[in-house]
């Protein structure tokens, strides 16, 4: 670790052959090399925080009512990863959270499930007993979530506990100290070891924005690790302030988007934390849905990491059905 | 429903009960709303091509009596009443305007056609901002650097046009109130309801009569106005051909002159600028109020290395560009606001086609009823064609490319206007030497279409002369050292 050969060498290695080979020829370019990778990250175009905030705030003023409100409310209910990410997690805990995933609200049947239940790698195996059969996915933070400070060995034995146990999705964190210190190949190169430590699990992969501080470095983040091979990628662990925010994400978006128009490749976008009403959620897909394009309103291609988020838009669900608000009591709380 | 259903929208409108429409307006004049002995018009929904209520207009004794009105306003109370005395009038009107913003932003999108997203978040906060702004200078006048003691000068004849209706109003009737003097203001033929109900605020306010007299009519009454011997200051805001016409008719009479006219605004974007929000720059540039604006970024100027990229990114969104009903919130383009205007982007946009420019229209559905024209963006467009030259006051866009920076500011500067400008990069020397040489009133860099009552506003050439707003704005409504007060 550390010689720069090294680095350089591991990350043609072990890129070339899991990632390069379907890239179009100037992406794949991009990770032949760090001095490569540094310069094409390095030259993607700016981001004006002015004008990003700007537009994120107008695109926040538009108005869903009726139908296409209703429609949102179960849009987003299926996008979401249930989450329990505490210290003072038990299996009690997950299993509450796991009956609460199958059947969001008990009263209404015709309720969808959320897309997955996200805990630790330990307690994989108790979730992935619960929801067997449901369709509901179990993810997993792993690599030594949600700081990353750890060994390569460590990490991707964190990441192989959360696979064998069942986990069908993993949300890897990356080492925001390697990235602000510029060593770029380094972070790709741990982003495709862990891919490949997840076998047929989906990867996301957490780029801390709120560590990252700037626009312009989120936007360089992004390409890196759709370039490593992330299936997802995902704004915050939950556990720094800011997490997700609207402008994160519709900067996110927009490189999925560019991805797709270079690659052809539909990759997936998740923020995570702090978004907690209906009215965040629906603004959330409305960035989705004029930024990205309609496509991505789909549960393979947009997640919400939230956990109070749910009960807000079963009470919202159910106001629109039935007239009136029926209050915090009428749902469950797990 | 599945996931591949396409999210469509449920119509969200304003309630058009909310602008308290009335079936008739009158003129405003010395306090009072009197019947005009012109001939009344009809003002239209241009979205629904429905009257929408009809208006009384000044004949030209109206216009007199008005100008008499704002005289004696000025000899015997405002011309003399301390500044901070002017003040607590100006704040009064514009905490009045925010009390009743949603009333104004819906009439102002019933009658202008503009969404009204646009009338609620721009129009009518910023027409409160100017009275707020200007309300903080009556008292401060002798400090704003135009001398110890710098007077009003005396009544001034405002004419308006039909794009910012209220907007405008507040932009021309704030700083002439704040420095002393007294007002006869037109609103535009198309657009007259919402300055009326800002003579209902005035009232509410408590202002003395004759401070402020509205005098709706067509281009006659205008007319009549400025060259009326009674006013000592004539403002202007509208075309250059009738800024012209104005001028010729002002010229020796002493009176003074500002112009706010036409433009043909350059956005230029470099190689190296942030696409994305380039891109959104753009868009807001010339979509903005259907493009009905005068500062509009009506030619980009692109430079050729990233000219398809930029090109392919720009199409894609102005596709998802909403046209339709502009009282529902999530319209983002509106109606053209008469069938006349709609007919001069038509003819324009053909000439367009004619000369071999390259037409692209959004595929957005267009409206059967009302007046409506798609946004569009005509590339492979060079100096020598009209729609590179003639302001076209419509949502249409002008691509041209450059290739240096020289070319850039040549091809910039080649327009007979100079209203506003745009520049898009990330390097920050580069924005200053291109604002050094753009001849354009406004430069904007990294944005485009911000408006504050603190940043002064106008143009160069034949886009008029003069400042609105800041305190380069207040010269234009003070007469300083030796010049007279038109007492």
């Amino acid at each position: 670790m550390g010689v720069p050969s090294t680095t350089a060498s591991a990350v043609s290695t072990a890129s070339a052959g899991a990632v390069s080979a379907t890239l179009p020829a100037h992406l794949a370019d991009a990770v032949r090399d760090d001095a490569a990778l540094r310069r094409f990250l390095h030259g993607l175009p700016g981001v004006d925080q002015v004008g990003l905030e700007q537009r994120a705030a107008g695109l926040a003023t538009r108005s869903i009512k009726k139908a296409a409100k209703l429609w949102a409310i179960d849009t987003a209910i299926r996008m979401v990863d249930l989450t329990t990410l505490e210290g003072a997690d038990t299996p009690g805990k997950v299993r509450s959270l796991c009956a609460k995933a199958r059947r969001p609200d008990p009263e209404r049947p015709d309720v969808p499930r959320v897309a997955a239940v996200c805990v630790y790698p330990d307690l994989v195996e108790v979730a992935v007993a619960e929801l067997a059969g449901t369709g509901v996915g179990v993810a997993s933070v792993a690599t030594a979530f949600p700081s990353g400070r750890s060994s390569r060995a460590v990490k991707l034995a964190d990441t192989r506990l959360a696979v064998e146990a069942g986990a069908s999705e993993v949300d890897m964190v990356i080492d925001r100290g390697a990235f602000l210190s510029g060593r770029y190949g380094e972070v790709f190169e741990e982003i495709v070891a862990v891919r490949e430590a997840c076998g047929e699990a989906h990867l996301k992969v957490i780029l801390e924005t709120g560590e990252l501080a700037t626009y312009d470095n989120v936007r360089r983040a992004s390409w890196l690790a759709l370039l490593a091979g992330a299936d997802f990628i995902k704004t915050s662990t939950g556990k720094v302030s800011p997490a997700a925010t609207l402008p994160v994400t519709h900067l996110m978006l927009g490189a999925v988007r560019d991805w797709h128009a270079q690659t052809g490749e539909a990759r997936g976008v998740k923020p995570a934390g702090g978004i907690r009403t209906t009215k965040d959620a629906v603004r959330y897909l409305v960035a989705v849905h004029e930024v990205a394009g309609p496509r991505w309103l789909d549960p393979h291609l947009f997640r919400f990491g939230a956990s109070s988020l749910l009960n807000d838009l079963l009470m919202q669900r159910r106001t629109q059905l039935d007239g009136h608000y029926s209050g915090p009591d009428y749902v469950t709380v797990d | 429903m599945t996931s591949n259903d396409v999210w469509e929208y449920a119509p969200a409108p304003e309630s058009r009960e909310i602008a308290n429409l009335k079936p008739s307006y009158r003129m405003f004049v010395d306090g009072e709303f009197v019947d005009g002995a012109g001939e009344p018009l009809k003002s239209i929904n241009p979205a629904t091509e429905e009257v929408l209520a009809e208006v009384s207009t000044a004949a030209p004794s109206d216009v007199d009596r008005a100008v008499q009105a704002a005289r004696r306003a000025y000899d015997e109370v405002w011309g003399r009443m301390p500044g901070r005395e002017r003040a607590k009038y100006l704040f009064r009107v514009a905490r009045l305007i925010q009390e009743r913003g949603r009333e104004l932003a819906v009439l102002e999108t019933l009658d202008n056609g503009k969404p009204i997203k646009e009338s609620r978040d721009v129009d009518v906060p910023t027409a409160a901002a100017h009275f707020f702004h200007h309300a903080g200078w009556a008292d401060k006048l002798a400090h704003a650097g135009y001398g110890p003691d710098p007077r009003p000068i005396g009544v001034a004849g405002q004419v308006i046009p039909w794009n910012f209706p209220l907007l405008m109003a507040a932009w021309k009737i704030a700083p002439a109130l704040a420095c002393g003097n007294t007002v006869v203001l037109k609103p535009a033929e198309t657009t007259p309801l919402t300055a009326l109900v800002l003579g209902e605020i005035l009232q509410q306010a408590e202002l003395p009569p004759g401070v402020v007299n509205i005098v709706p009519g067509a281009g006659d009454v205008g007319a009549r106005l400025v060259r009326h011997e009674g006013i000592d200051k004539v403002a202007f805001t509208g075309s250059t051909e009738v800024g012209k016409e104005i001028q010729r008719a002002v010229a020796g009479t002493g009176r003074r002159l500002t112009l706010e006219l036409g433009g043909k605004a350059a956005n230029v974007v470099f190689d190296d600028a942030p696409l994305d929000q380039a891109v959104e720059g753009i868009v807001n540039g010339i979509f903005f109020n259907q493009g009905h604006v005068c500062c509009a970024g009506s030619r980009l100027l692109v430079q050729e290395s990233i000219a398809e990229e930029l090109l392919d990114r720009l199409r894609q969104r102005v596709a998802t560009l909403r046209l339709g009903d502009p009282l529902d919130k999530n319209t983002d383009v509106g109606a053209i606001n008469s069938r006349a205007q709609l007919e001069k982007i038509r003819e324009l946009a053909d000439a367009g086609d004619a000369e071999g420019a390259q037409r692209w229209t959004s595929p957005c559905p267009v409206p059967e009823k009302g007046f409506f024209f798609a946004p569009t963006v005509f590339s492979n467009v060079h100096q020598a064609m009209r729609i590179a030259r003639e302001e076209i006051f419509g949502p249409v866009l002008s691509v041209l490319t450059f290739r240096t920076p020289d070319e850039a500011v040549a091809k910039a500067n080649n327009t007979p206007y100079g209203l506003s400008a745009g520049i898009w990069t990330e390097k920050g020397s580069r924005i200053l030497w291109m604002a050094q040489r753009m001849r354009a009133g406004v430069v904007w860099a990294n944005t485009f279409n911000r408006f504050d009552p603190t940043a002064p506003f106008g143009g160069y050439q034949e886009s008029g002369f003069g400042r609105e707003g800041g305190r380069a704005g207040l010269a234009a409504y003070l007469a300083t050292g030796d010049e007279g007060t038109g007492n």
